[in-house]
């Protein structure tokens, strides 16, 4: 009895289904990696941030859109006006209707034009039903993936770096746990079984500037991207706090300054 | 205090006619205030200036927002990224609104602990009670608006709290809605609502204001002013002690607006909203967990005739409006706790306890913690009705000094 009516409040404060599956299983702390944007002083790496937009162009962007990130927003991570041009300009965006007078030309293909900076990144698919019906789920957007994330960029790292051919035996015999073979073992996933087969691997980009190309660094450096890509802000909202705290420091001491003055003669 | 005399002709014929000088210098330089407040009462000023923060943030960020369920939250995102310092704003008002209620918070306490709801400052508490009622009220419309998954299950949760209420609950909860579930007219009066409230908020801080005027403030001694002793001008004494608390409220409120700017958040509300998909875990902001933690104790039907859910909002709502009471269900002459050497511990126990329902308000509703919130809601609840009056009643106070300005010559003398 008691039981049906704890069930009935959580129930009733919609809590119940995952607030109770999701006691109890088995999740190892988040992998260690660390950035150079974490922290008092953090700033993005510019190079790791063009590696990152590497992996995600040649790699992620097959499946996940990028929705909230324009073409000239890459200007931040040092591409000139020219190469974004040249990138967005690879991407064809389809025309709306009365654009062209018709939504398909004589061929009854779609009008189209190519893209420009002011663009945001064109979706690698036309809508979810159809990204569905590609990958079998829906990828999700990344423009937010690490602020939408308890762990943010630890996550997400973790999550990058967690898929096991062999489920561990904390999990196996967890009360309630189902193998699935259809789908892939992540330790860090809620529910452990996802849509997306791994993805990291050794030289799975090359990259140019000399950074050794192991998995841990691609991973590493495409959540760093994600990050920007999340918080853009990031490097103007730390160098703008500092400045602001140096004042306020200055400011607060002159102030109690001022009110040990007045205050001198004031027994209290 | 009578008024001064205007010696410049252009200040003194404003004056006769809209005496509004006369009014700055009754409520600053003329207004007495007692010589020992601690730090503990720059927390009423900070207030104050928290919700100009939240008024001003609040104003420009509309300027480019879209209450509109398919545009709101990328809206918010365009603020965050495209809009001139959109993301300092944003960030102000998100983390001004913790801030809000953390310095709230500590006011109320304050009060408490120094029995500044006691006689002759009833209304005063009570106006404070009614400001922390609507600033829940605003904060938690406020949540809503950017749609993400948190604002949209959280309205879901909240509003559905008065489908609670027999007869009229259903009838109460469409209206809130305005349509049959949560959606687009919610979000178009609970924007309307946030806008409204805070002004409404600004009121009644008037009154609160009006009343402490009339009533002057209490002091950590809880001996009322009686001589010239006593107090010192508002103006310049406490209006600096003020400017330096605000100095180190903005650097601790900033230290999270420019490195931690998501601690108080959800990573959920940075997932736009979606009607289909029920996240894992809905948990309200922190400032309504503790609420929240007794809202869930009730997993009983109480008395026969109502049922538990009834029983939990109502167990809510009167945990805050119980504080209305305070003022006469305290017996004690003794105002400060400095002098109730049994009640100051109680006092802490009080907090203590607050402090752990807001730990079992994020907690799943499961056991142990359903048993012990049952027990902290259940102690908060013994506090206010039985432990405060019975203390009135066989606590024996220390001696009180005899004037704010004795104790205050003797602690020097001592020291």
């Amino acid at each position: 009895m008691r039981k049906l009516l704890i069930a009935a409040v959580a129930a009733f404060t919609l809590n119940l289904g995952a607030a109770q599956a999701n006691s109890g299983t088995y999740v190892p702390e988040f992998k260690d990696a660390s950035w150079s944007f974490e922290g008092f002083f953090g700033r993005y790496d510019q190079k790791q941030l063009r590696r990152g937009y590497k992996i995600y162009s040649q790699v992620c962007a097959a499946c996940h859109s990028l929705n909230r990130v324009a073409y000239r927003n890459l200007s931040a991570l040092g591409f000139t006006e020219d190469e974004i041009k040249e990138i967005a300009a690879e991407k064809e965006i389809r025309l709306p209707y009365g654009d062209a007078g018709a939504l398909l030309n004589d061929d009854g293909e779609f009008f189209t034009r190519p893209a420009i900076p002011a663009d945001k990144f064109v979706p690698p698919f036309a809508n979810d039903a159809a990204a569905i019906d590609v990958n079998g789920a829906l990828p999700p957007d990344l423009s937010l993936i690490t602020k939408a994330r308890k762990g943010g960029p630890h996550y997400v790292y973790s999550f990058l770096m967690g898929f096991m051919d062999e489920v561990p035996e904390e999990v196996m015999h967890q009360k309630g746990f189902v193998l699935n073979e259809d789908k892939n073992f992540n330790i860090y996933f809620p529910g452990y079984y996802n849509s997306m087969p791994p993805q990291i691997m050794d030289e799975m980009v090359e990259y140019e500037d000399g950074t050794p190309m192991t998995g841990e660094q691609h991973a590493k450096d495409i959540v760093a991207f994600l990050n920007w890509a999340a918080e853009p802000e990031l490097d103007h909202r730390k160098s703008l706090g500092l400045k602001v705290m140096l004042f306020l420091l200055v400011l607060t001491a002159m102030l109690y300054a001022l009110k040990r003055k007045i205050w001198a003669n004031v027994k209290h | 205090m009578s008024s001064p005399e205007w010696k410049n002709p252009a200040i003194k014929w404003v004056d006769e006619r809209l005496p509004v000088f006369s009014l700055m210098h009754h409520s600053t330089a003329g207004y007495p205030t007692p010589r020992n407040l601690s730090y503990w009462w720059n927390f009423g000023s900070l207030a104050l200036f928290a919700l100009i923060i939240m008024v001003l943030t609040g104003v420009f960020l509309v300027m480019n927002y879209t209450p509109h369920v398919d545009m709101a939250f990328d809206s918010v995102e365009r603020i965050m990224r495209d809009v001139n310092y959109g993301w300092l704003l944003r960030y102000m008002h998100m983390n001004g609104a913790s801030m809000f209620f953390i310095v709230v918070y500590i006011h109320i306490f304050r009060g408490l602990y120094y029995g500044s709801y006691k006689g002759p400052r009833e209304i005063l508490w009570i106006l404070g009670v009614v400001i922390m009622l609507l600033m829940m009220g605003t904060a938690f419309m406020g949540y809503v608006l950017p749609w993400g998954q948190m604002s949209l299950w959280g309205a879901t949760v909240i509003t559905n709290l008065f489908s609670a209420f027999p007869v009229v609950g259903d009838y109460i909860v469409t209206l809130l809605w305005g349509g049959f579930s949560v959606d687009n007219p919610t979000l178009n009066r609970f924007f309307s609502l946030h806008y409204l409230l805070p002004f409404v908020l600004f009121a009644v801080v008037g009154l609160h204001l009006w009343a402490l005027h009339a009533v002057k403030s209490n002091n950590p001694l809880g001996v009322e002013m009686k001589q010239p002793e006593d107090s010192i001008p508002f103006h310049p004494y406490y209006t600096i002690k003020d400017l330096f608390g605000m100095g180190v409220f903005l650097m601790f409120f900033l230290y999270f607006v420019f490195w931690q700017p998501n601690f108080f958040g959800e990573p959920d509300n940075y997932i736009p909203a979606n009607p289909m998909l029920t996240p894992p875990h809905i948990v309200p902001e922190w400032y309504f967990l503790p609420f929240y933690a007794i809202l869930r104790a009730v997993t009983f039907d109480f008395l026969w005739i109502i049922p538990a859910k009834l029983g939990g909002v109502l167990a809510m709502f009167a945990s805050i409006i119980l504080l209305m009471a305070l003022p006469w269900l305290d017996r004690s002459k003794v105002k400060s706790c400095k002098f109730r050497p049994v009640y100051k511990w109680f006092f802490w126990i009080l907090f203590a306890d607050c402090v752990f329902l807001g730990y079992l308000g994020q907690k799943p509703a499961e056991q142990p913690y359903v048993i012990m919130s049952q027990l902290a809601a259940a102690y908060y609840f013994a506090h206010f009705l039985i432990i405060l009056p019975l203390m009135g009643k066989i606590e024996k106070a220390v001696e009180l000094p005899e004037s704010i300005s004795a104790a205050v010559l003797k602690k020097s003398e001592d020291a």
